[in-house]
């Protein structure tokens, strides 16, 4: 999930470059970017880098420039520089440091090809080699796409390694000695044979004079002594004492406070209002319009966030009637529609499942119909954003995932140039892809027009969050597959329909940019999945909606995963073969999807005898470059389910650091579960439902299952954490219900078929 | 209005009918309380009066009628709780956001239940994880009891 989509979209399709002010060009993507550190050193602080510093008392601050929202990417960036400077994470401090272009993430569009993981054709790694690029041309420093370690994973090093060079040839000058014979030993540097020393503090004024070397051996695999270890996370002992700064948490001189009452139909305006009782609350000192990209409503400024709250909750309005269908029925039925259509795009079509399906037995036929709700992303910590407009200089503080997106944006709003936009990054209470969104730092920066030159700090309630959202799209899944008894599937079609995220997110963020062409994001989780059945085709047709949608954890694999692996489910039970058996058959020419499975099988006992009521489910669905096989076992006791256990393997390539690796897919099962097991946002009259965590809640200890998980790192790619654990958790689940109870549940959430444990 | 917060008198505004979180954010810029959802449904504001854990978001500071403790007052970095000192052995937060309310959540079970069963953890510890942590908050609270009964 991530902005950067719009990149690789926008590349794929051959658009001019999104955002007006991007110029694509040699120079653009020759051209080294600056050391953005430069401009703000403290006294006595000398950079190497855009990643190190080094203060004169011996301080090292190492710049982790990814939003540390949950996922250890603070600890895990970190780690990759300490490697190399032959440092620990007790000897280091971390900042996340200013949006700048320097820190573009590459990484994220590697994956963003229109090719499967294991696709590695001449034309897909051309491609991928290409997507760096195009990400360093954009400039988009963004965090998604569970991405940062493989975009971090040489260049950081490489800043470390670098950096070590300069301060031992500083330090063989200093000392008088050979630098081949030195030592680093805890940020100081020991030359063994006499004992003498010198701190980096004291070296760094010198070494970051020197030019570093041309070529960079970076340590081998075999030498790490941090990385591929569980480090203690940096962030922890913050988040233990209440002392971690998020965004909701910005505290400035002369603030004040601020929320906003958006229209609560998408696009719709106020047709009018009065203001006379909001004003009239104590602390409440101004209600001011917004029409803005992304939405229109108003903001309520008071001395403190509870006044605000009240004043919005006082104003009066009248809005505009919806302009599309106004309940979930009528939604649903724009996605149906659509899938009797042609479909716009097809990113898989092999052999030809038309002929297949020609002269098939009816007998042979198995067709079903998936469908999945629009899903609120339900960040614990609400949308929220600060902003001052000040002496012609714009300074944002946000909780944000796409920093340098903001400078973009947001510049327009004062009219200055994108880079004099200073965007601090606080740390962010959950992002999950809502937080790579410019709707809340935009309103704060309307609304500093409107205090006078002191910072405004814009927190929404959590109704105002919810049903603001940009939704993860609802979707429907049209599936046939032709299979006979005993043998394995000829012929998989799948037909997908959902509204765009991409045509969503580029109509709110980049208005007047024209999107065109295929949405990869549509078909993931379905078309590149590591099957080989003779005649497999993936298609989809856009559904024309406009309520919002965007990235939520996992994108498209979040449903396609569950359609693909329910309905594998299906077709094994239809041919009378094990499911793990057929898989293991159907994936036979990828290793990595059939370790994951022999390890999950191993792992769960599956095969087992269970007791009358309880069953296990399988799935499978690689995504983000990481292969895994989930295992879920349930109880149905009274027609309650009770989800006892889940197991997950997971084929990460190499993972930096196992225990954040291990917590990412923990987290990412959850919220996968979370969803499966009761959330969905309706609409009526045009409008979000569902409000706060009594409507739209999310798993809760009581419902949590014991969750096991164990890494494998087999494969020649490095993959991401924290969105694969996501996709098969979900048919895992559903597999189970249905081994467990007998019902074959195809719309989501399954909590409107049977009932949880809560 | 001066409330007891943490051992000391601390200054809340003059508005009764604020809920104590907003006081304790706003007024007294005491942040590590944390505001999810202004309904007592999440827990993320969960502090503790009078010892009894407490969803601060629905408690108005003219009705607070005893000592208040957040999780600033339990333990600092130098110093942690013993619950605190749990969740990092742990290595428990993703986010952090919830895990101030989660702590006092479990402070609070863990002076009243002191070894407390799984069903026990799954009754007092209602608090909304929005990265599904719980597999390691249930770890950090037998570690904590386990430690407490060394330490008694």
């Amino acid at each position: 999930m991530g902005i950067g989509k719009i990149a690789r979209r926008t590349f794929l399709i051959g658009a001019t470059a999104i955002a007006g002010g991007v110029a694509v060009g040699y120079y653009y993507i020759s051209r080294p970017y600056g050391n953005p550190l430069e401009k703000d050193l403290a006294e006595g602080e000398v950079t190497f880098n855009p990643y190190i510093k080094i203060a004169d008392d011996n301080t090292v601050t190492v710049i982790t420039p990814r939003a540390e929202m949950g996922q250890g990417v603070h600890t895990s960036l970190a780690a990759l520089v300490a490697e190399e400077l032959d440092l620990t994470l007790a000897d280091i401090e971390t900042e996340h440091g200013m949006a700048d272009w320097a820190y573009f993430n590459g990484g994220m569009l590697e994956d963003g090809v229109p090719f499967a993981l294991f696709n590695e054709s001449f034309v897909a790694e051309s491609m991928r080699a290409a997507m760096p690029m195009v990400g360093k041309v954009l400039g988009l420093q963004v965090t998604g796409g569970s991405s940062s370690i493989k975009d971090g994973f040489d260049k950081m090093r490489q800043a470390g390694c670098a950096t070590r060079y300069m301060l031992l040839e500083a330090a063989a000058k200093e000392l008088g000695v050979d630098k081949s014979t030195l030592e680093i030993k805890g940020k100081t540097i020991v030359d063994p044979a006499s004992g003498n020393a010198a701190e980096f503090g004291k070296l760094a004024a010198t070494a970051a004079k020197l030019t570093p070397p041309s070529e960079l051996v970076l340590r081998e695999q075999k030498d790490w002594k941090l990385l591929g270890k569980s480090q203690p996370r940096v962030d922890i002992p913050d988040k233990v004492t209440g002392g971690h700064v998020f965004g909701i948490d910005v505290e400035l001189p002369e603030m004040v406070h601020a929320t906003v009452k958006m229209s609560p139909r998408f696009w719709a305006k106020a047709k009018s209002y009065d203001d006379t009782a909001a004003l009239a609350v104590p602390g409440v000192t101004k209600v001011v319009p917004l029409q803005t990209q992304t939405g229109n409503g108003f903001g309520v400024i008071a001395d403190n966030t509870w006044a605000a709250f009240k004043g919005a909750e006082a104003l009066e309005v009248e809005w505009e009637e919806a302009s599309y269908p106004k309940t979930s029925e009528a939604l649903f039925e724009v996605i149906e529609k659509a899938l009797e259509t042609e479909a716009d795009q097809s990113l898989r079509d092999d052999g030809s499942v038309e002929t297949a399906f020609a002269d098939a037995p009816r007998e042979d036929l198995l067709e079903a119909d998936y469908k999945v709700p629009w899903l609120a992303h339900a960040c614990l910590e609400p949308m929220n954003a600060t902003a001052r407009w000040k002496d012609g200089k714009l300074t944002i503080w946000a909780p944000t995932q796409a920093p340098t997106l903001l400078q973009m944006v947001c510049s327009g709003q004062v009219g200055v140039n994108s880079d004099e936009v200073e965007v601090h990054i606080t740390k962010l209470g959950g992002g999950f892809g809502r937080k790579g969104e410019v709707d809340a730092p935009i309103y704060a920066v309307e609304l500093a027009k409107h205090t006078d030159g002191r910072p405004v700090k814009v927190t929404w309630s959590r109704e105002e969050d919810t049903r603001h959202d940009t939704y993860r799209p609802a979707a429907m899944g049209r599936m046939k597959a032709r299979v006979k008894e005993g043998e394995l599937p000829t012929a998989l079609d799948i037909h997908l329909s959902s509204p765009s995220i991409i045509e969503s997110l580029l109509k709110r963020t980049f208005p007047g940019q024209s999107p065109a062409g295929p949405d990869n994001t549509m078909e993931h989780g379905a078309f590149d999945q590591p099957y080989t059945i003779p005649n497999y085709r993936v298609r989809a047709s856009k559904a024309d909606i406009p309520v919002p949608v965007g990235f939520w954890r996992s994108v498209g694999n979040s449903y396609n995963g569950w359609f693909h692996e329910s309905f594998m489910d299906e077709i094994a039970e239809k041919a009378g073969k094990d499911p793990l058996e057929m898989r293991l058959e159907l994936m036979k020419d990828h290793p990595a999807a059939i370790g994951a499975l022999k390890k999950v099988a191993e792992m769960s006992g599956w095969g087992r005898d269970m007791p009358e009521g309880s069953g296990l489910g399988l799935a499978h669905v690689v995504s983000f470059g990481t292969w895994v096989a989930v295992v879920a076992e349930v109880t149905n006791e009274d027609d309650v389910i009770q989800i006892n256990d889940v197991w997950a393997a997971a084929e990460i390539g190499t993972a930096i650091d196992p225990s954040i690796v291990k917590a990412q897919i923990m987290s990412g099962i959850v919220f996968g579960l979370s969803s499966a097991i009761g959330q969905e946002i309706n609409f009526e009259d045009g409008e979000v439902v569902e409000g706060n965590f009594d409507e739209f809640d999310s798993m809760r200890m009581i419902q949590c299952p014991n969750i096991h998980v164990e890494l494998l790192e087999t494969y020649h790619k490095i993959g991401g954490a924290g969105e694969p654990g996501t996709p098969p958790s979900i048919p895992a689940l559903a597999n189970a219900i249905y081994a467990a109870t007998g019902t074959r549940i195809r719309t989501m959430p399954l909590s409107h078929e049977i009932d949880f444990v809560s | 209005m001066k409330l007891n917060i943490n051992g000391r008198l601390v200054e809340v505004g003059n508005d009764p009918e604020m809920p104590l979180l907003w006081a304790l954010r706003d007024i007294a810029g005491m942040k590590g309380t944390k505001f999810g959802c202004g309904i007592a449904a999440c827990g993320a504001c969960t502090v503790h009066v009078d010892g009894i854990p407490t969803r601060s978001c629905q408690l108005l500071v003219g009705d607070v009628d005893g000592p208040v403790t957040t999780i600033e007052g339990i333990g600092n970095k130098e110093n942690l709780h013993l619950v605190q000192q749990a969740w990092v052995d742990e290595q428990v937060p993703q986010c952090g956001y919830c895990q101030s309310g989660q702590i006092m959540a479990a402070v609070a079970l863990l002076e009243e239940t002191p070894d407390p069963t799984d069903e026990d953890i799954d009754f007092a510890m209602t608090n909304l994880c929005r990265c599904g942590t719980y597999p390691r908050i249930r770890a950090a609270i037998k570690r904590a009891s386990e430690n407490m009964k060394q330490e008694a």
